[in-house]
């Protein structure tokens, strides 16, 4: 399915996470959700706050609470099946084989212990280094990425660092045991601007030098110009668009993916321009099992949008090369040819900017601007 | 900048730098500083703080030295000698607090009264808090069922009147001072447990918590090492209070004959009992015992309270 040579690190299948509460509706938050990931490639999850991006990391770590919350599907990590597993089992893959960055680094370290002991703990967990060992190897990892100054650091407690140098440590220690995988949860959403293009720079280098496969999960289409190999655009729980980041950025066809590239302010449109939100919010959607979801926002919604009228759910069917979509009014009418060249459909696009055929660092920096 | 007319900007470029140096300070301040040394910054700021530690302060030492600070033997009876039938207790010439019924110098029963209070207090306090403790780290760090069974225990606990409990549960034990602070140190079990158990789900929950899940990390590595240091400020602030409530309750059952068998012993609830039966004429045998108490618990309770706010994030700086 990924088009990058290997077999993938992280294969997810069919995930479906199920919510129940005594008295209540279960609430299905991720619902057949799919994907894979090879050793070096990145994908990103794309959404609003609430369409499952991250309820689909927390199941894949096998973090979700016991209590109420069923887990179907399948998630393998280099063919090891993970959903079942014991938690004894678990707990040594995560941190050793899989690893997970969040989304504040500030309140994702321990306020009352000292960074040394939080970075040097993972060490002790998994390659058994303790002492003046951990404590190199911890000063190495701070070192490389990239915080000055390393060993005094190692003494300080969280409050005592910044923003970005809290989200630097929590990166060393996810990467403390070269995990196959990382999960990169919002990571610089807590951060400024300029901070934010440090840390991806950052997580690309990282994760190109040593072959892990990086799960961006994000809400900013900054990150994912600039980051992702391959996107997977998901809305109420389930992947509605699947596309290489170029094809994607240039001709988006899910008008969801649509109106989230619309919805970007932009530097290169005239002052007063109206931005374009996509109407409603992410509360107004219908189950899937009624029809589109995303219906009730969507602009090229018609009849057969709803199971009633077409008499079956809109399936996620193959688009075009390497392209799957969830849609059946869908934008650009011509399956625009994944394969040609991005910049002869960017002018034409809403993200155009960010999918031009330029390197990657420059345009993705330039559209890190445009959130401010 | 830098450029300024000398005279009327110099008041203003004084500020300003001062303001600088100040900001500069604090940040310095906050290098190398843990969250302790922080909340005790805090707490010498605070004038109430100050006040409290003042009279804890004072307190134990009065304790510890009460043998060089109190003028006479607590034992001795001044009367025994010139007893007769309704010989009156009170002033006397060389006693600065006057006499008892028996004749004993009340300022050195007072002073010797603090080593008690201090004694049953502490101990039946810190037996308290770690078997409260105990409990609410098996509460809140397990969960689930564990959690439940000794929650639901707890509860029992607590349902029954603290005083109630202690005057039980040393007529069960028999009148001795052990007893005294067992029967104690059983009414804050349920306190602590409760409180360090909620506590711990806070923190639990936290993102720390998750984020040192996601990296592997042994639960119990979680619990002692990331979850209870992070739950234990609520739990030093009730250790002060509690330290209040145990010497109140200490007088308490002294007064009502629960405490020590040796009724000679100066103890400030045993001091005020014995007032009880000349209160009429000699008010004063039951005031200076029940002042004792009550300075010496409003000091911890107001050592607490300060501790509360320093310790508190919410009113950090």
């Amino acid at each position: 399915m990924t088009g990058t040579s290997g077999s993938p690190v992280l294969e997810v299948d069919d995930l479906a996470v199920q919510f129940t509460r005594r008295g209540e509706q279960p609430t299905r938050a991720v619902d057949g959700v799919s994907f894979s990931v090879a050793p070096g490639e990145t994908i990103g999850l794309v959404g609003e706050s609430g369409c499952g991006k991250s309820v689909t990391s927390l199941a894949i770590m096998g973090l979700l609470p016991q209590r109420g919350v069923q887990v179907t599907g399948s998630v393998r990590l280099d063919g090891t099946e993970l959903l079942g597993a014991g938690p004894r089992t678990l707990r040594t893959l995560r941190g050793k084989d899989m690893a997970m960055v969040f989304q504040d680094p500030l309140s994702s370290l321990n306020p009352t212990v000292t960074v040394g002991t939080q970075v040097t703990e993972v060490l002790a967990e998994h390659r058994d280094m303790t002492g003046r060992a951990a404590q190199d190897e911890a000063t190495e990892l701070l070192d490389r990425v990239g915080i000055p100054d390393p060993r005094r650091r190692l003494g300080e407690y969280p409050h005592q660092l910044s923003g970005g140098m809290r989200q630097r440590a929590l990166i060393a220690m996810a990467l403390a045991c070269s995990p196959r995988l990382l999960i990169a949860d919002e990571p610089t959403t807590a951060l400024d601007v300029t901070i934010q293009a440090q840390i991806l720079e950052l997580l690309r280098e990282l994760v190109q030098g040593s072959g892990t496969a990086l799960v961006m999960i994000t809400h900013d289409l900054g990150v994912v110009a600039g980051l992702c190999d391959r996107v997977h655009v998901m809305y109420a729980g389930r992947v509605i668009e699947t596309a290489d980041r170029r094809p994607l950025f240039a001709t988006p066809r899910h008008p969801y993916t649509g109106g989230l590239l619309g919805s970007v302010p932009r530097l290169d449109t005239g002052r007063g321009t109206p931005l374009t939100p996509i109407r409603g919010s992410a509360r107004d959607t219908i189950p899937w099992s009624q029809g589109c979801a995303f219906a009730p926002r969507c602009d090229n919604a018609e009849d057969d949008c709803l199971t009633e009228v077409s008499g079956s759910t809109v399936p996620l069917e193959a688009d075009g090369l390497r392209r799957e979509l969830r849609c059946r009014h869908p934008l650009h009418a011509t399956p625009a040819a994944a394969g040609a060249p991005a910049g002869a459909t960017a002018a034409s696009s809403a993200g155009a900017s960010a999918g031009s055929p330029s390197t990657g660092s420059s345009s993705w920096s330039s559209s890190e601007g445009q959130q401010s | 900048m830098t450029v300024t007319t000398p005279r009327p900007g110099a008041g203003r470029r004084d500020r300003i730098d001062e303001l600088a140096a100040r900001a500069g300070q604090l940040s310095d301040g906050d290098g190398g500083e843990s969250l302790l040394r922080s909340a005790v910054r805090r707490l010498r700021r605070n004038p109430v703080a100050i006040l409290g530690a003042v009279i804890v302060v004072a307190f134990l030492l009065v304790a510890l030295f009460a043998p060089l600070l109190a003028p006479r033997d607590p034992y001795a009876q001044s009367l025994l000698s010139e007893v007769r039938q309704g010989s009156i207790p009170g002033s006397r010439d060389g006693y600065l607090l006057g006499v008892d019924q028996l004749g004993r110098d009340v300022l050195s029963r007072l002073l010797y009264g603090s080593r008690q209070s201090l004694l049953i207090g502490v101990v039946s306090t810190v037996l308290g808090a770690v078997l409260g403790m105990a409990l609410g780290i098996l509460a809140g760090g397990l969960g689930g069922k564990v959690d439940t069974v000794v929650m639901r225990f707890v509860d029992i606990l607590l349902s029954i009147p603290g005083l109630l409990m202690a005057i039980s549960i040393s007529v069960l034990l028999g009148a001795s001072q052990l007893s005294l602070m067992i029967a104690i140190a059983v009414t804050q079990v349920p306190v602590f447990a409760r409180l360090l158990r909620g506590s711990m789900l806070v923190q639990r929950d936290s993102d720390y918590a998750l984020a040192a899940r996601a990296l592997g990390v042994r639960r119990r590595r979680i619990v002692f090492g990331h979850v209870l240091p992070n739950s234990l400020s609520p739990v030093i602030v009730q250790a002060t209070l509690s330290l209040a409530t145990a010497i109140i309750e200490a007088a308490a059952l002294s007064f009502l004959g629960l405490g020590d068998p040796d009724i000679s012993r100066p103890e400030w609830g045993a001091m005020l009992a014995s007032a009880q039966s000349v209160l009429s004429i000699r008010p004063e045998l039951a005031i200076y015992p029940a002042l004792c108490i009550i300075v010496v618990a409003l000091g911890f309770t107001l050592l607490g309270e300060a501790l509360r706010e320093a310790l508190d994030p919410k009113f950090r700086r």
